[in-house]
């Protein structure tokens, strides 16, 4: 069978040939119902039935690995995708470098492979959850059909990892595979993984925000994992990958086009000072002082998704040739770091120092900073979208250590210029950082559904290229269809 | 034309969010990026089109025509693409219809009879021109070959249909494709590409498939026409193109579209009036066919077109050989229709086409003459204004 074509014969798109694999394919199957209830249930909520301009996976082959069309979103081919097999693709780093991929479950490393695989599948459906209520206050159907698309594929990221579990994992992947559809996000019993995953998205300004910054550790996340020496894991997440881009498309022009608008507004209406957040807020646009404290919010949150900044687990990780770093067959190193260190940012008597730790446990913060520099480039592109309007004013990353809930700097305060202080002082300004419950109320106020082709909500402006090449009045969402 | 042109693949800085997708994508490392910027490399790019699908944002689709490439470092230091500057050629207000000398020859050569510089009308969409070439064609597989001169006839003219599959191959009305038939000639040189005029609108034979239809017919000993007339179901075919970026369609469909063919000739219009049948069937503009043939036996897609609807398409079948009858043809049925023809011209929204054997060009000009004389209008201005406007066309072998 060619693995670049996909099967449509089975109930479940793939290319890894389920007709021959019996078991695996009844499997998938069985989990099939839950699934499609669990969409139903927490999927975007009112629009099950419109018709969405979507994009299918219908080969893995980059000329024809997407194909448009409008389809109902139950009704969403989710299949089981993965990238072709590379011909002696080795364990590229640790201990087990040089030696042929696997392509079974090594017997040492099945719980820490396991374990790997839930904690990125959990954090599929969770975002699905999050956004559930968000189709009913788009700004346009061109966003509406953003926000469907990732979603959906999502949705197939789930798939992916399940597919991973029921195959390699027998009756404890089975389960876990069940787990995933049973936890919720935000459930006082079952919520959850991941902290990230259990905060509520409450507007679409908050959703640009969470596909830019937490959807972007997923990236690093399965940028890592495609490195793997499990063949099959490795494969997977470089699919998802391509998919995953389009995911930070949305959250980088999503927070662009609004800055736009606001800056816009500010223009026509003779505003020069960013910081008259009353005037600016009267014209219906989201002032830049409340964008930052979003950002705040969103990079804080999603800097904790990397986990402890020296973390032993990061580091058999590593060692077993399980998740490696950030493309690592581009660095230029041994690919082992038993040798090596890296600095760390930890809090050492109270005060912020760099302190150089072995390489090997380091990887979170590795990670971390490669996401950061990531991270910073999109804000800078941000940064010109206001610098081409003329106003005066800067979008800034706040500090690594402001806002964190896990890590070296959980238990103190800093702002967002990374001084430390005390409970009173962020108290008292804390609202200066993050998103007081008043900008949630005024931000609230101008989520007001906008469903004509062609149209936009007055607080973001359109976009410049539509989707697949589509005029602007495209109706991407025939809604009552 | 100026075969020192390219078109480069740039990527548009404001557009793109640096996912990294294509470098990841390109299959030959052409792709890389600073802190800034993702660029393509000129001298790598192969034109193999992978990056543009997985894209997200779709700021991978962008090119210049350009008489030198913008350098890697250029293009690191761009906040947003340059302008398509004016390309400094002797014919700088020539597009571009191919990259290939021997097929640029053929156009030019297909072109002469317009008299002067060939130029697109203004309504038409933008060509994608030599995404395949012989280094690199396109693989198509056949998907039907059938003979549309009925079986009696002297002539065997058949309707090839051709599907690309999973490879990108956009291509316009009135765009050529080009065909190279495997082997070599006497000498061991491969054989010379032939170009065919496309026979179906832009989305393809059927709507949204990705495939095109070819009208070829059978020459006595013409090596390619042969090869293609002979093709199996299933069989692969190399293709190279699409090329051409004059002879296209006006998109406004307020246009009126004279088209005047013999044989095969009638390929493009095929292609013109279904786009007009698919994409915009209430369009104020007319279409008027003259279509010359020695028999109806012998006219391509005859049967296919007494099916269509006189409101769409103005049909004026022209036939030398009909026994019994005096012989007739196209130039004889444009000074009957003297009138609507001359009144056809006098709208400033009206194209006109010809497409079929040189022979026919010199027939077909003294009969615009003769009509346009009647009416007291210049032949010889209205043509020279026309083709400047980019509303006069042909395209003749």
């Amino acid at each position: 069978m060619n693995v670049l074509n996909v099967d449509y014969t089975t109930k479940i798109p793939n290319n890894v040939n389920l007709t021959s694999d019996r078991q695996v394919l009844k499997a998938l199957e069985g989990w099939h119902p839950g699934y499609l209830d669990w969409w139903n249930d927490m999927g975007p909520e009112g629009f099950q039935e419109s018709l969405v301009y979507l994009r299918t996976a219908v080969s893995v082959d980059p000329k024809g690995w997407a194909k448009f069309d409008y389809v109902r979103m139950p009704e969403y081919r989710w299949g089981v995708l993965l990238a072709p097999q590379e011909e002696d693709r080795q364990v590229n780093f640790g201990e087990h470098k040089g030696q042929p991929a696997w392509q079974e479950v090594p017997g040492e490393y099945r719980a820490m492979l396991r374990r790997l695989i839930v904690i990125q599948g959990d954090t599929e459906p969770a975002s699905v959850e999050q956004q559930r209520h968000l189709g009913k206050t788009a700004p346009s159907l061109y966003d509406m059909r953003n926000l469907f698309q990732v979603n959906v594929e999502e949705g197939r990221h789930l798939w992916a990892m399940v597919y991973l579990l029921q195959k390699y994992f027998g009756r404890d992947g089975r389960e876990e595979a069940d787990d995933l559809l049973r936890r919720r996000s935000g459930d006082a019993d079952a919520p959850r993984m991941l902290g990230a995953f259990n905060e509520a998205t409450p507007d679409w300004l908050s959703f640009f925000m969470f596909t830019f910054f937490t959807d972007r550790d997923g990236k690093m996340q399965l940028e890592s994992l495609a490195q793997s020496g499990f063949d099959p894991l490795s494969r997977t997440c470089r699919f998802m990958l391509t998919e995953e881009a389009h995911h930070m498309f949305v959250g980088e022009t999503g927070v662009g086009r609004t800055i736009q608008r606001t800056c816009e507004a500010m223009k026509e209406a003779g505003i020069e000072d960013a910081n008259e957040i009353g005037k600016v807020r009267a014209l219906g646009v989201i002032d830049l002082p409340t964008v930052q404290k979003k950002m705040n919010l969103h990079f804080s949150l999603s800097l904790d998704l990397f986990g402890s900044e020296v973390s032993t687990n990061a580091a058999n990780f590593y060692n077993s040739g399980t998740k490696g770093r950030f493309q690592e067959t581009k660095i230029d190193d041994d690919h082992r770091l038993t040798e090596t260190t890296y600095p760390v940012l930890k809090l050492v008597d109270g005060q912020i120092k760099l302190v150089d730790e072995p390489a090997l446990t380091a990887l979170n913060m590795r990670l971390r900073d490669d996401y950061v520099a990531d991270c910073a480039k999109g804000v800078e592109r941000w940064n010109k979208i206001i610098e081409k309007t003329g106003v005066k004013f800067r979008l800034e990353l706040p500090a690594t250590t402001f806002h964190r809930q896990i890590g070296e700097f959980r238990d103190v305060n800093a702002t967002p210029k990374g001084v430390l202080v005390d409970d009173a002082t962020w108290a008292k300004t804390r609202d200066e950082y993050l998103p007081s419950k008043d900008d949630g109320d005024f931000i609230e106020s101008l989520m007001q559904p906008v469903a004509e082709p062609g149209k936009f909500a007055g607080w973001i402006a359109a976009p410049k290229v539509g989707i697949d090449n589509k005029p602007g009045d495209f109706e991407y969402v025939k809604i009552a269809a | 034309m100026n075969a020192a042109v390219l078109k480069q693949h740039l990527i548009d800085p404001e557009i793109c969010i640096r996912c990294n997708t294509c470098e990841e994508t390109c299959p030959v490392d052409a792709v890389t990026h600073d802190n800034n910027n993702y660029v393509v490399d000129a001298t790598i790019c192969n034109y193999c089109m992978d990056c543009i699908s997985p894209c997200p944002t779709g700021a991978i689709d962008n090119w210049r025509v350009v008489n030198r490439a913008y350098s890697l470092q250029e293009q690191f230091s761009w906040e947003e693409l340059p302008a398509q500057a004016d390309v400094a050629t002797p014919e700088a207000s020539d597009a571009v219809e191919t990259l290939e000398e021997d097929v640029a020859a053929i156009l030019a050569e297909a072109h002469k009879g317009v008299g002067g510089k060939a130029i697109a009308p203004a309504s038409a969409t933008k060509p994608t021109i030599n995404l395949y070439n012989r280094g690199k064609p396109a693989i198509a597989i056949v998907r039907g070959n059938y003979r549309i001169t009925s079986a009696d006839a002297e002539t065997d003219t058949r309707h090839i249909i051709l599907d690309f599959g999973d490879q990108s191959f956009p291509l316009l009305e009135g765009q050529s494709i080009g065909i190279v038939p495997p082997g070599a000639d006497g000498n061991g040189k491969p054989h010379v590409v032939r170009l065919y005029s496309i026979a179906s609108p832009r989305d393809g034979e059927k709507p949204n498939a990705n495939n095109v239809a070819l009208t070829v017919k059978r020459e006595p000993n013409g090596i390619c026409s042969n090869y293609i007339c002979d093709l199996a179901k299933g069989a692969e075919v190399q293709v190279t193109g699409p090329f051409g970026a004059t002879f296209l369609m006006p998109n406004d469909p307020a246009t009126n579209i004279i088209m005047i063919c013999t044989g095969t000739g009638s390929a493009p219009f095929r292609a013109f009036t279904e786009r007009r049948r698919r994409a915009m069937p209430q369009a104020p503009g007319r279409l008027v066919l003259f279509f010359g043939a020695r028999r109806p036996e012998e006219l391509p897609y005859f049967g296919p077109l007494q099916k269509v609807p006189a409101r769409l398409l103005t049909q004026h079948l022209c036939y030398s050989r009909v026994a019994g009858t005096p012989k007739h043809y196209v130039q004889d049925r444009i000074r009957l229709e003297a009138e609507m023809v001359s009144n056809l011209l006098r709208e400033p929204g009206t194209h006109v086409y010809i497409c079929g054997l040189k022979g026919m060009e010199s027939g077909v000009d003294e009969a615009f003459a003769d009509v346009c004389r009647s009416a007291t209008v210049d032949w010889a201005a209205l043509k020279s204004e026309m083709r400047a406007g980019g509303r006069y066309h042909v395209e003749t072998y």
